[in-house]
């Protein structure tokens, strides 16, 4: 089936199988690989993206259900070759090791912070529980949220 | 050798992390060929049984797909998958790529089906019709040791793969000598290491020049390739290994699975790219597990605490087949039984055994972990039937800084090692004194308050190569080329762990440039010399090591030509922040200027030889030893069962730190692990051998807001084993964090008399426990 949707800005027209996962379509169609797989069940969150503002697993999304869409993943974060404060405070406070959750680890970040400028630690633990990552324990995650929060509120 | 302090020392932002927050790294299954084709693997149903019939039939006319294999077809073409392990006696089955007429294990793979898109070679695989005769199931590892137990090899006639005795002393003359023997069984529950990216394989053959390209989510390019290239006939230098952007490995990465082979194999067979991707119910079921031993240990001490013996009869659940390193990983616990304490008599008695599930392997800490947990939970055993506090047990038999290196029971020397100063400095912090009062107080209002200690020692830098299977030195280039920048190729192959930042941080110092000038390689085995790869914390303390030794031979070469240069003698001169100084008025060069020279040798002292590199094979002289106490103090829910973690502490010591950000983190990720054994993970099988917890849903890795904030610090003691006077911290974490988080909790139910509760400590397990 024919569909049409919006990844990072650009329009992007394809002919899917009906089947086909929202993630297979960015990854393997589109070509935009920052968007990982981890479990394919919805559980890790790797695969997180933002669809219409909200974030979204895209291993459980159907590439139909996403047409007409305006989708955002970690490759259109960086705007002019300039980090997105969420991505500089993950680098400033060592809030990744081996990176594969990172980018849907980001995207999750992003959407917690759409709702919450401010949340305390117990609200970021809370806020990123759907995203699994084996190497940092966590802590410089929230460190790197909260860091990022004061950075995105200067901004305004 | 000594360095400056410009970046060694310093909390340097990683050079990784531009590219992985962005998500424009490689992994793997990032890496697009054209017609490339993708296979999916049928993998058995059964835990144990005979394979009747395959058809592939219908699966091969089915849409997209361009060939299906079993085990008929690599029968005799690809070779077993390798057991580098050499223990006396040890009964190696034969572990085909694909199952040759019986499966062991639920996921051995049986038969591959290749198609255009992994879509349509799923959907062949579902067409593919086995026939299978199912055998006796024995999944239980002490069970399998028994006469009467299913046997899984039929050649061996047996469930034991070995048997292996560890440890010196006199321990019978200990135990008749002792006041107490204090005695528990403990279960070392099978876990999955769960890296976040799952393994991966891509091969491209290219048949004119008759090489092959391998990528591979692995921990081990080099070991890979020439594992690889013995499984396929190849040579080995026409099989070039990469290993991209690696997503966690854990040790489960450290390892030679069937599918490298045989996907390299299919590669070769159809002349196109062929990918398999493992999804992560395979991971669950055909990536090694971790830990799984069941034993009893017995603990020889006097009325004072001192303590004189400790023996330990275990069983260890090796699964069906053998890994890699499978039987080695026991062999480990012994070497680590006497703890951080003066044990004189030490004996463990281990059988492996196979049992219908996947192999066991090394898993972060790999064998030690289990020797710590033994340890420090007996410590707490021993402390309770003493009714002794358990810090003072611990502080009372623990060596001085003046008795090492440190002889054991086990046979080992530790290196260096202050244990009670980290043991004040973490009291301290935890206040243990009022820490105690409150929880008395606590405990008279009916809250359960539990304090656990763990002080701990671990194995690292692996090692001597006389102790490890494939050598356990590793290699390291640095070359400066023409304009001065400086490319380090290394042998350890990271995946997570920040080397690329720790060694420009190294060379930044040692040659006085700017360490962005400097890039790290890794991980491609037709660019850098060969490795041992990384594993057992060793990346640092031996990779590190190699690379100290290859800059300083660059420096010396450099010093020759400066000396040239600068018409004075090299003794004379000294280097200083980039610089070779010292000479008649004043004059000096650089070693970028250097490097230029060496390069267009123009001007050059007789017989020089130009370019300017170095390589260095570093063979370490022993292991280090890590050591440090981790402090844990939880809650729990009298009504639930549940856990909470109110505070945890640890100080480290893993001797020098290149970069306090990175160590940091990784302590952080591995209390992380650890204290999730001890609350949340086992990988469980049922009777049949079917695997329960198959998926992430079933499997409880923890989620942040299940983890609390974990309050570091750190002593120095520096080792004398390599150059850098580091001593690894990879899995430093994952060793401490167990017994501490056990402790505990099992501190914390004291009210109810309990002695000890297997892990993990699940609130249902707890509820019924005080509910009895």
């Amino acid at each position: 089936m024919k569909i049409s949707l919006s990844i990072n800005g650009t329009s992007y027209d394809a002919d899917v199988e009906p089947r086909l996962l929202l993630v297979h379509l960015i990854r393997d169609v589109i070509g935009l690989t920052g968007t990982h797989i981890g479990c394919e069940t919805s559980i890790c969150g790797a695969c997180t993206v933002m669809i219409n503002g909200k974030t979204a697993k895209s291993c459980c999304v159907l590439a139909a259900q996403a047409d007409g869409a305006e989708i955002t993943t970690i490759e259109g974060m960086a705007q002019d070759g300039q980090l997105h404060p969420v991505q500089e405070a993950f680098w400033e406070k060592h809030g990744l090791q081996c990176g594969y959750c990172t980018p849907g680890m980001i995207m999750a970040v992003c959407g917690l912070m759409k709702d919450n400028p401010n949340p305390t630690d117990d609200q970021i633990r809370h806020g990123i529980e759907g995203n699994l990552c084996r190497c940092t324990g966590y802590q410089n995650i929230v460190e790197a949220v909260k860091y990022s929060a004061e950075k995105l509120n200067a901004q305004k | 050798m000594s360095f400056l302090a410009k970046y060694i020392g310093q909390k340097v932002k990683r050079t990784e992390d531009p590219r992985l927050v962005k998500g424009i790294g490689h992994y793997v299954d990032d890496i697009k060929l054209a017609d490339t084709l993708h296979v999916v693997i049928l993998r058995s149903q059964y835990a144990h049984a005979k394979i009747v019939s395959i058809n592939t039939d219908a699966a091969k006319s089915s849409p997209g797909v361009v060939a299906v294999y079993t085990g008929a077809d690599v029968a005799g073409k690809v070779g077993f998958v390798p057991c580098a392990a050499a223990l006396s006696g040890l009964n190696v089955p034969k572990y085909p790529v694909l199952a040759d007429g019986k499966v062991a294990f639920v996921g051995q793979p049986i038969a591959a089906v290749v198609a255009t898109d992994k879509y349509k070679a799923r959907d062949a695989a579902d067409l593919i019709e086995v026939d299978y005769d199912p055998l006796d199931v024995v999944t239980d590892a002490e069970a399998s040791a028994q006469s009467d137990s299913p046997v899984i090899h039929e050649e061996f006639g047996t469930n034991v793969a070995f048997t292996h005795q560890a440890g010196t002393g006199d321990v019978d003359a200990a135990f008749a000598a002792a006041d107490k023997i204090v005695k528990e069984k403990l279960n070392h529950q099978r876990l999955a290491p769960i890296s976040m990216e799952p393994r991966g394989v891509l091969a491209h053959y290219l048949p004119g020049e008759e090489q092959m390209t391998l990528w591979s989510s692995t921990q081990i390019p080099h070991l890979m390739r020439t594992q690889v290239a013995i499984m396929l006939g190849m040579a080995e230098n026409r099989l070039r290994v990469i290993t991209p952007e690696v997503g966690g490995g854990f040790g489960c990465k450290l390892n030679v699975y069937s599918e490298e082979a045989l996907i390299g194999w299919i590669a070769i067979q159809l002349g196109k790219p062929v990918k398999w991707i493992e999804s992560r119910r395979e991971n669950f079921q055909a990536t090694i597990h971790g830990r799984a031993q069941v034993g009893v240990c017995e603990v020889a001490v006097k009325n004072d605490g001192t303590l004189l013996g400790l023996r330990y009869n275990v069983t260890a659940d090796l699964g069906a087949y053998l890994q890699l390193l499978t039987p080695a990983i026991p062999t480990l616990t012994g070497l680590m039984l006497s703890g951080c304490y003066k044990i004189p008599a030490i004996q463990m008695n281990c059988v492996g055994v196979f049992t219908n599930k996947m192999s066991t392997d090394a898993y972060r800490g790999a064998g030690r972990p289990e020797a710590t947990y033994l340890v420090e939970r007996m410590m707490d055993c021993v402390a309770r039937e003493l009714k002794m506090d358990p810090v003072e047990l611990r502080r009372k038999n623990m060596p001085k800084p003046s008795e090492f290196p440190f002889p054991t029971a086990t046979g080992l020397f530790y290196d260096s090692g202050d244990y009670e100063k980290a043991l004040d400095k973490a009291l301290a912090m935890a206040d243990y004194k009022k820490l105690r009062a409150e929880q008395a107080e606590a405990r008279k209002q009916g809250r359960l308050i539990g304090i656990g200690v763990s002080t701990y020692v671990e194995i690292c830098a692996m090692g001597p190569s006389i102790a490890l299977p494939a050598g356990g030195w590793e290699s390291a280039t640095v070359r400066v080329e023409p304009t001065g920048k400086v490319t380090v190729l290394t042998g350890v192959s990271p995946h997570g762990q920040g080397e690329e930042t720790a060694f420009a941080q190294i060379i930044g110092d040692m040659l006085g440039i700017d360490m962005n000038d400097v890039l790290v390689i890794h991980g491609d085995t037709s660019i850098v010399q060969y490795g041992i790869g990384t594993f057992g914390s060793r990346g640092l303390a031996v990779g590190g090591a190699a690379l100290v030794k290859a800059a300083e031979k660059v420096v010396a070469k450099a010093k020759t030509l400066a000396a040239h240069l600068l018409q004075t003698d090299e003794a004379s001169l000294s280097f200083e922040e980039g610089r070779f100084v010292g000479a008649p008025n004043d004059k000096s060069v650089s070693i970028q200027e250097v490097a230029l020279a060496a390069y267009i040798p123009h001007n050059v002292p007789e017989d020089f030889e130009p370019g300017l590199t170095a390589t260095h094979f570093f063979e370490p002289k022993n292991f280090t030893f890590p050591s440090g106490t981790h402090i844990c103090v939880s809650e729990v829910d009298r009504e639930t069962g549940d856990v909470k973690i109110l505070r945890y502490i640890a100080v480290d010591d893993c001797g020098n730190q290149i970069n306090p950000l990175i160590v940091q983190g990784q302590v952080h990720g591995g209390i992380a692990q650890g204290m999730a054994q001890a609350l949340f993970e086992e990988v469980v099988y049922d009777e049949n051998g079917q695997l329960l917890t198959g998926e992430l849903m079933d499997y409880a890795v923890p989620k942040a807001h299940q983890l609390p904030h974990f309050d570091l610090d750190h002593t120095v003691t520096p080792t004398d084993v390599n150059p850098l006077g580091a001593k690894g911290v990879g899995e430093a974490g994952t060793i401490g964090s167990t017994p501490a988080t056990a402790n505990s909790v099992i501190d914390a139910l004291a009210p109810f008399n309990v002695s000890h509760v297997d892990l993990p400590l699940r609130p249902e397990k707890l509820w019924k426990l005080m509910n009895n």
